[in-house]
């Protein structure tokens, strides 16, 4: 005999079986069958999964933050130096220069900070959801769990840190003469959409990383210039002609660091426009993400 | 009445890309040979030549390494997965384990799954004892209250009470396995896992697992036991299955595939037929095999193994000497041996070499054959000409754990007391 012909069980027999587990033969009552497959590429995300495996996010996100601040006293008194040494240098520059890249009656410092703290969250988290998946291999080919908790608890540091640099931003308030604004109680929630574009750019990186060794090394050119086309150190309005505005805005940043700022400034027009062309984006930008993630994530085990 | 279904696969098969594609790794050199293609294949269109082959390679590139797997294992059964190297046990176990996703086919499992496909997943080397505790009973499925519940019970455990606030990269390996092991041994799971993890930690930590695993049995979870080592199947598992080539070759008890697993070894993998010629064509070798003495009998560890090398020498009488260089399983060359140069007419000749037994040790040995001439030029090589597996069928002792060595020779042993000759 070579060869033993073994017949599929039919999903009614299995189900029939589950209803007459015999109560001495289990620990407890055991839990139904779950089939599991090649799921669906359209599949985006099975967000009950990701709800189940949620101490693997937690575990993670913490063992990132406590390596982290376990070894470096400078951990903390870095997020506060480099936006304040970044908005140094260009309030120096542009002083000089005399013009300020900033609407009338906008304190430039105040803008340029404004603008800092959602770019800083942006680069830091994208930096480290883009060597997420090659960074862990171990795991990878170790253990099964939601793919996609790697890049999100990679940005979570960044979040700490955004923390820190809203109480920053609050003192610059104050510096500035201006009292916080009412609106500065949605900078939290106005800073959704930034971490939205991040997700989704975090995704397409992280991904295209584990496939193409290579994206490591454009990653900071690509920064770079992502850093001038976003709004970081002038205002959209201030800078971009109106009728350009629009393409402008098609950078989903655009929009998501119009929205932080406005929050910040208070008295300030709401970008409507800006706001508008960049959710489209950012949609695009964050669909697109998961459905390559997605796709990579099916066989990252066996490549990377 | 039966127990209820734990774990259901059907058909499942997977299939890996080889080749050029699964190598290229550089986002611009796929670029660049996108490119160049655009350009070369209208030229080749317009030259007439042969049409773009791609879709063939395609397929010549692919091979399923899990091929229409179906079975069942019900609540409370041990099974143990056998099969040779590249049989396809691991990918079946990164499946279930749903480290990767099958190409076809499905798997139902009930409840929860522990792997100890690698003891110490996620452990950080910064982070201490206590803290990877958690944290790697987190990528197991746990939540912190049950390991909170549990905790001194896997301290205790690992025995490493004293250290359990120590970062770990300050552990030795044996703690560190031992911690890994423990954790997931721990996670109250309904289905577990087991990899080959007799391969590491001392005897006696060896012992303390396997009777962990048996324990997992009677309380009515499901164990799948992998192993190369049929006696820890046999001991551990009530029934098991034979995986060849991706595909599933039997399913039976334990004891009835042992049968026929050393059976088809035996048939298939010492035979290596094959042609291979001197560069004057003058010296061709028929054949190289392998085999037990008796002929019939399992290859063991006990057993001694005949090498039977045939080949033909052409025209002339040649002055010739046949070498065989032993290779154990991780490419070391265990040892060599050759036979007296000897002058032969023209016709068929054979060289038989017998292997004592009590000298290989268990597992998978590669024989590169050599045919030398005036006793230093190597006229033919082949390399691995045969490929066969030592089993390891009884041990007297109880240990089951992996013998070390590239060879494993019976060795005269006496241990007596010296106490009264050191006296007088």
């Amino acid at each position: 005999m070579t060869s033993t012909p073994i017949k599929a069980p039919r999903p009614s027999e299995l189900t029939r079986v589950t209803t007459s587990v015999p109560a001495t033969a289990a620990v407890r009552r055991p839990p139904d069958l779950v089939y599991h497959g090649a799921r669906s590429p359209w599949e985006l995300v099975d967000w009950r999964e990701l709800w189940r495996y949620r101490e693997v996010l937690v575990a993670l996100a913490t063992r990132d933050l406590k390596v982290r601040y376990r070894q470096t006293l400078v951990g903390v008194a870095w997020v506060v130096l480099q936006p304040l040494a970044t908005m140094f240098v260009f309030v120096t520059l542009f002083g000089l220069l005399g013009r300020q890249p900033a609407a009338a009656g906008h304190p430039y410092l105040l803008v340029v900070l404004a603008g800092l703290a959602p770019w800083q969250l942006f680069t830091n988290s994208l930096q480290q959801a883009s060597v997420s998946l090659v960074n862990n291999p171990n795991l990878i080919t170790k253990v099964y769990f939601p793919r996609i908790i790697l890049p999100l608890a990679a940005m979570v540091p960044a979040m700490v840190d955004f923390a820190v640099s809203l109480v920053i931003l609050s003192l610059a308030t104050l510096c500035c003469g201006v009292w916080p604004a009412v609106t500065f109680c949605l900078a939290p929630l106005a800073i959704l959409p930034t971490l939205g574009v991040t997700l989704g750019l975090g995704l397409w990186s992280a991904a295209l990383h584990a496939r193409y060794r290579d994206v490591g090394y454009a990653l900071p050119f690509l920064m770079q210039i992502t850093f001038y086309l976003s709004p970081v150190v002038y205002e959209s309005a201030a800078l971009i002609p109106s009728s350009w505005r629009w393409l402008h805005a098609c950078h989903p940043l655009v929009g998501a660091i119009d929205l932080f700022r406005w929050t910040v400034l208070g008295h300030a027009a709401f970008p409507w426009q800006t706001v508008a062309v960049s959710s489209v984006s950012l949609l695009l930008v964050l669909v697109t993400g998961l459905a390559y993630f997605r796709q990579v994530e099916r066989d990252v085990a066996d490549r990377i | 009445m039966r127990e209820p279904v734990a774990i259901a696969v059907e058909r499942l098969g997977k299939r890996f890309r080889l080749g050029p594609r699964a190598t290229t790794d550089r986002f611009t050199e796929r670029l660049q040979t996108a490119c160049l293609n655009t350009v070369r294949r209208p030229w080749q269109w317009l030259r007439g030549s042969s049409r773009p082959t791609a879709p063939t390679t395609a397929h010549r590139d692919e091979y399923w390494a899990l091929d229409d797997i179906s079975f069942e294992v019900r609540q409370g059964e041990a099974l143990g997965i056998v099969g040779r190297n590249g049989a396809g046990k691991s990918t079946l176990l990164k499946i279930l384990t749903r480290i990767t996703e099958p190409t076809r086919g499905r798997f139902g499992i009930r409840g929860r799954v522990a792997s100890l496909l690698e003891v110490g997943t996620g452990f950080h080397p910064d982070l201490t004892g206590r803290e990877n505790i958690y944290l790697s009973g987190a990528f197991l499925g746990m939540s912190r209250q049950e390991i909170r519940r549990r905790f001194d019970e896997i301290v205790a455990f690992a025995e490493i009470d004293a250290f359990i606030d120590t970062s770990v990269k300050r552990y030795s390996s044996g703690m560190y396995t031992r911690l890994g092991f423990a954790v997931a041994a721990h996670l109250e799971s309904e289905v577990l896992i087991v990899d080959e993890v007799l391969a590491v930690g001392d005897a006696a930590f060896q012992k303390k697992c396997l009777g962990k695993m048996q324990d997992t049995a009677q309380q009515g979870r499901t164990v799948l036991f992998v192993s190369h080592n049929m006696l820890a199947v046999q001991t551990l598992c009530s029934r098991a299955i034979w995986l060849d080539g991706g595909s599933l070759r039997a399913d039976d008890t334990p004891a009835a595939i042992q049968q026929t697993y050393q059976r088809a070894t035996d048939s298939a993998a010492p035979s290596s037929h094959l042609l291979s010629a001197s560069a004057d064509g003058l010296v061709r070798v028929r054949s190289a095999s392998a085999r037990p003495i008796p002929i019939n009998a399992a290859l063991t560890v006990q057993s001694p193994v005949e090498i039977v090398v045939d080949y033909d020498i052409i025209d002339q009488p040649r002055r010739l000497h046949v070498c065989l260089y032993v290779f154990d399983s991780t490419g070391a060359c265990a040892f060599c041996t050759f036979s007296e140069p000897s002058t032969h007419p023209p016709g068929h000749v054979r060289a038989t070499c017998t292997i004592p037994g009590n000298l290989l040790n268990a597992g998978t040995y590669a024989i590169d054959v050599q045919i030398v001439e005036q006793g230093t030029t190597v006229i033919v090589g082949i390399r691995h000409a045969i490929v066969f597996d030592v089993l390891d069928a009884d041990r007297t002792t109880s240990w089951l754990g992996t013998w070390s060595g590239a060879v494993r020779p019976a060795c005269v042993w006496q241990v007596s007391s010296l106490d009264k000759a050191t006296r007088t």
